[in-house]
């Protein structure tokens, strides 16, 4: 596949791969350097978190992330306000200096599902503060229009829960947001449990797909960062190449002239 | 004076500046964000920025992360 032809843009920037990788839950920082090479990403996301100062032995992730090779995606994880998840987005920009979030607002512990009115909130008030505001939402049509009228720079739908693994819950949802989205890339966000799910998402015609759990919780990180990057761009070329209507019967592939008789 | 730091009390000498903060706690100041009561301190600031008396500090730094 030509990256040129083919790349995903959001807000003007350019990435080569349309996966997105988080860096949480991996073993070792080796393991995950690993894993973010094999999958071919150029794009990861980073939580802001307390430094512990009691054990300042621990090395910084930022010590085994190139920020030239990669994107670094601050997020707003574990903020259930809008207000915190603003002041954990200044807090990004201020140790990265990057306008880049990927915005979590949560609602509820059980499900990690998101806060819509917080959401909305925190997003006209990253974009008034001149984010480039990614946010993460229900598979929800209309939430995701009001959150790009407020100035979101791409809407990124759940497939299922956090780290559920469930892969892609109601397609139908998906496919009306693909038709009907087109302003800003559409990326699938959460619920990727296994290569095929995030196939079956490309080939719907979404332009990303980012996922954290599926990858760094598999028993080998690293083949299943190798086999999402081959998923992700096995079903974005088969969504280009454009696939076969189904039928119900058979069609024969070879001719029906020339056989023996 | 105390000083609340990532919500542990502490104590510390008068007036000292964040700058001197960081480097007694042994931290590499290219990685963190300070808050002072709910307000950023840039870096550029922190040497001409001094604590108070029951000031609620904030340190933060990047962890791996995804979705929550």
């Amino acid at each position: 596949m030509k990256k040129e032809t083919d790349s995903l843009v959001i807000a003007g920037r350019t990435f080569g791969s349309r996966l997105i990788l988080g860096t949480g839950k991996y073993e070792t920082f080796e393991l995950m350097k690993q894993a973010l090479e094999a999958s071919g990403t150029d794009m990861v996301t980073v939580a802001v978190r307390r430094v512990n100062l009691n054990d300042r032995s621990k090395e910084s992730l930022l010590d085994h992330i190139d920020p030239k090779k990669y994107q670094l995606l601050p997020n707003t994880a574990g903020c259930y306000s809008a207000e915190e998840a603003v002041r954990t987005a200044m807090l990004a920009r201020e140790v990265l200096d990057t306008p880049w979030v990927k915005l979590e607002v949560i609602g509820d512990e059980r499900t990690l599902f998101p806060d819509n009115e917080g959401l909305l909130a925190a997003t006209r008030e990253l974009v008034r503060e001149g984010f480039i505001v990614l946010p993460y939402l229900n598979d929800d049509l209309i939430v995701a229009r009001r959150l790009i009228d407020a100035g979101a720079s791409a809407v990124m739908p759940l497939a299922a829960p956090i780290g559920s693994g469930l892969g892609i819950q109601n397609f139908t949802n998906l496919q009306i947001m693909r038709e009907l989205i087109s302003e800003v890339p559409l990326i699938v966000d959460a619920g990727v449990g296994t290569a095929s799910d995030a196939t079956l998402a490309m080939e719907l015609g979404v332009d990303g797909i980012l996922m954290n759990t599926g990858v760094a919780g598999a028993r080998d990180p690293v083949a299943m960062a190798e086999a999402m990057n081959f998923a992700v761009r096995a079903g974005r070329l088969a969504f280009l190449a454009g696939r076969i209507p189904k039928k119900l019967y058979a069609t024969a592939s070879s001719p029906d002239l020339g056989l023996i008789e | 004076m105390i000083v609340v730091i990532n919500g542990e009390e502490t104590e510390l000498a008068d007036g000292l500046f964040i700058k001197e903060l960081v480097e007694k706690l042994g931290l590499t100041p290219a990685r963190l964000a300070v808050e002072v009561n709910r307000k950023i301190i840039r870096k550029a600031e922190w040497d001409s920025t001094s604590l108070s008396d029951g000031d609620k500090v904030e340190i933060v730094h990047f962890v791996g992360g995804g979705l929550i």
